[in-house]
């Protein structure tokens, strides 16, 4: 190939679609002759981590500006799509669709939440942050605020935030990891880590960057072709985000028909911890404005905060880039994200509605029982049935799924080859993993560059910063998967927790940095602390029984800890002296795109 | 007012306006969610639910590059806009 790299890159990646797909289609011919489920799984999760890690070795590099920010010469779509696999996280892609499915619009807050916070990095901070030219968010709090306590302070909420949303990464893929290879959770936690150490250990942000390009490419086929696939199949239109209006408005009668019958409390005993039945309306409203409101909201600002994602724009070319990109990344958002209520319709619609083949609502218990995905599916503890009322048939409230079978087990219930399983789970996996690669980076990276080199150790060399920086991308990530091991929170209420601490500290601060002249040292500080502990101690409060105030849960902690960080640094900022000329001058300069970055190209 | 001042009271200006149009769609129309559901809108969904799948997430998209295309124009006004070889 001629020219660099970079020129090459859309032939590249064209090449390495084309592969994966053909990879799908040899798979495909594979079945028909034979090969086992099993062996198409592990060939699935095998082949694409054998790839990713090729990439994350072809990446190592020994630059410091290489390594913090992949050189910053990402072009913007690719840099789009290496954002949007470092945002959809095993969550997204695992659990959004379950969560739809169980209960419906006061969950789909997230969708609006988890898309909206990208206008506000789009126009509060991803350009300035980019002019600034910082390698790490804690380097623009540290050196915008100037002082060590400050930079430190912007450490520690950083680490809460991202340590607490990689736990239930690296959860996700010991999850799928187990259930392809078939070995116990406890080793696979660690087989996902070591594929998660390959992309990243080696390259840093530019191996990041490179595997998380083809990371987005696997997990989108994996999410779309199912999707598409199952809707034609059920005859409910080529192109289900378009046409599924009828199917929708079939579910809502149907609930009517069933109606939703509240189950004892001991009868729901019985069921398998995990597993939920469906209780709230498909389509109707069924929350209050606030609840809905108050989620989006704190996903929002929760967005604009977390520096995992806020890095990604660190790596463009130029602050022009950086803004377009915003926008690519959330177009390739959008494609997964507007496909997750589409697919919970199609799963649950081919579930309930007993004039499909494939329903199963109103049948015998006995007939359900006997079905062959159910038995796998019970099995995995992901299913389950109960006779409560002992009439011998399945009503609606005696049927139990686990969120992730939305996504899982919808293309083997519609009866779609086993292929598109193994291709679920490969895609599963790449979300799974190019979240926890972003984030162990962003917590290593902090660490390495704003406490060892900017306040332990100024006159480190390059070669020892990034020694240390990789040394610390192991033990982070040794520490998270000890602690996935545990299994203490779901996948997805320990991402909701991670967007709250990170708006608590961070939001104001990095809002008002950019934005507000006046914004002091000692009043940043105030509200990175300030706000990070009231948003721990509403968190806590609420968590042990309190009452909590205003309608604000512990999923939306982040709304109270990021108004006290508000109102302290406005206060503390104002009762402090004005930051000094230099200060303001670079403010100033941040606010322009033209000329020099504040920081200098290595730093 | 300098050039700079000017410059800056534009970009201000124009994140006003970005922010009332994100505030419409992702906390404005679901105030009245309830009422909303009530009406069939495009392609045949309920007005809330379609919002909520596709138009809010849809109009974001819009949003950004809209955004991105309106400062570029302000920083060439000004002349501020980057230099390619930079």
């Amino acid at each position: 190939m001629k020219g660099n790299f970079i020129d090459n890159l859309p032939k590249v990646y064209g090449i390495y679609t084309g592969g994966f797909i053909g990879f799908i289609i040899i798979m495909a011919i594979a079945e028909q002759m034979g090969m086992t489920a099993k062996a198409i799984g592990i060939a699935f999760v095998a082949f694409t981590v054998f790839i990713y890690a090729l990439i994350g070795w072809l990446s190592r590099t020994a630059q410091a500006d290489a390594y913090y920010v992949a050189g910053r010469q990402v072009p913007t779509v690719f840099n789009g799509m290496a954002t949007a696999a470092d945002w959809m996280s095993g969550a997204s892609f695992v659990a959004m669709a379950g969560g739809i499915y169980f209960k419906g619009y006061g969950y789909m807050a997230l969708l609006v939440g988890w898309t909206g916070g990208y206008v506000l990095v789009a126009s509060l901070l991803a350009p300035y942050l980019r002019k600034f030219g910082c390698y790490t968010v804690p380097d623009f709090i540290g050196t915008r605020y100037g002082g060590n306590l400050a930079r430190f302070s912007a450490v520690v909420v950083l680490t809460v935030a991202s340590f607490t949303y990689v736990t239930a990464q690296i959860n996700a893929t010991g999850t799928i990891a187990s259930v392809a290879l078939d070995i116990p959770f406890q080793y696979a936690v660690y087989i996902g880590l070591i594929s998660i150490l390959l992309c990243s250990m080696l390259g840093g942000m530019r191996g990041v960057t490179w595997t998380q390009v083809a990371q987005y490419i696997v997990l989108i086929i994996a999410y779309l072709l199912p999707v598409f696939w199952i809707s034609n199949k059920m005859g409910a239109g080529f192109f289900p985000h378009f046409m599924l209006a009828d199917e929708v408005a079939r579910i809502g009668e149907l609930e009517q028909q069933f109606g939703f019958v509240k189950n004892a409390a001991a009868d729901l005993k019985t069921v398998p911890k995990g597993l939920a039945g469906i209780t709230k309306a498909h389509s109707a409203v069924n929350a209050t404005p606030w609840a809905f409101i108050s989620l989006a909201l704190a996903m929002m600002m929760g967005t604009a905060s977390l520096p995992h994602v806020m890095m990604r724009y660190f790596t463009t070319p130029s602050v022009k880039a950086a803004r377009k990109s915003v926008g690519w990344s959330l177009f390739f958002i959008f494609l997964l994200y507007s496909s997750a209520p589409m697919l919970a319709t199609l799963s649950k619609l081919s579930l309930i509605d007993p004039n499909l083949p494939t329903g199963i609502i109103g049948k015998s218990i006995a007939e359900v029982q006997a079905i062959d995905w159910y038995q796998n599916w019970n099995q995995a503890n992901l299913m389950f049935v109960s006779d409560f009322n002992g009439n011998g048939t399945l009503e609606l409230n005696e049927f139990f799924m686990g969120g992730k079978a939305v996504v899982l087990a919808t293309p083997e219930i519609a009866g779609l080859p086993y292929v598109i399983s193994g291709l679920v789970a490969a895609g599963g996996m790449a979300a799974a993993m190019s979240t926890a690669d972003g984030l162990i980076l962003a917590i290593a990276n902090a660490i390495s560059h704003d406490v060892y080199y900017k306040i332990i150790d100024p006159k480190a060399e390059t070669a020892k910063r990034l020694l240390v920086a990789r040394v610390l991308l192991v033990v982070i990530g040794f520490a998270g998967a000890t602690i996935a091991a545990m299994e203490i929170q779901g996948i997805l209420g320990s991402v909701i927790w991670a967007f709250d601490f990170a708006m608590s500290g961070l939001f104001f601060p990095l809002v008002l940095g950019v934005w507000w002249k006046r914004a002091n040292r000692q009043g940043a500080i105030a509200g990175m602390l300030g706000g990070l502990a009231a948003g721990t101690w509403y968190l806590v409060w609420v968590r042990t029984g309190g009452s909590g105030f205003l309608g604000i849960t512990q999923l939306t902690f982040g709304i109270f800890g990021s108004a006290v960080s508000f109102v302290l640094m406005v206060v503390v900022s104002l009762m402090t002296a004005e930051p000094d000329k230099a200060t303001q001058k670079m403010v100033d300069d941040v606010r322009v795109p033209s000329g020099k970055t504040i920081l200098g190209k290595s730093h | 007012m300098s050039n700079q001042q000017k410059h800056w009271e534009k970009t201000r200006s124009l994140l006003f306006i970005t922010l009332a149009i994100w505030f419409i769609f992702s906390i404005g129309i679901f105030l009245f969610g309830a009422e909303m559901n009530e009406v069939s809108g495009p392609f045949g969904y309920p007005w809330t639910y379609w919002f909520t799948c596709q138009g809010s997430l849809g109009a974001f998209v819009i949003l950004i590059f809209w955004f991105a295309n309106r400062q570029e124009k302000i920083d060439e006004e000004f002349g501020f806009s980057e230099r390619e070889d930079e």
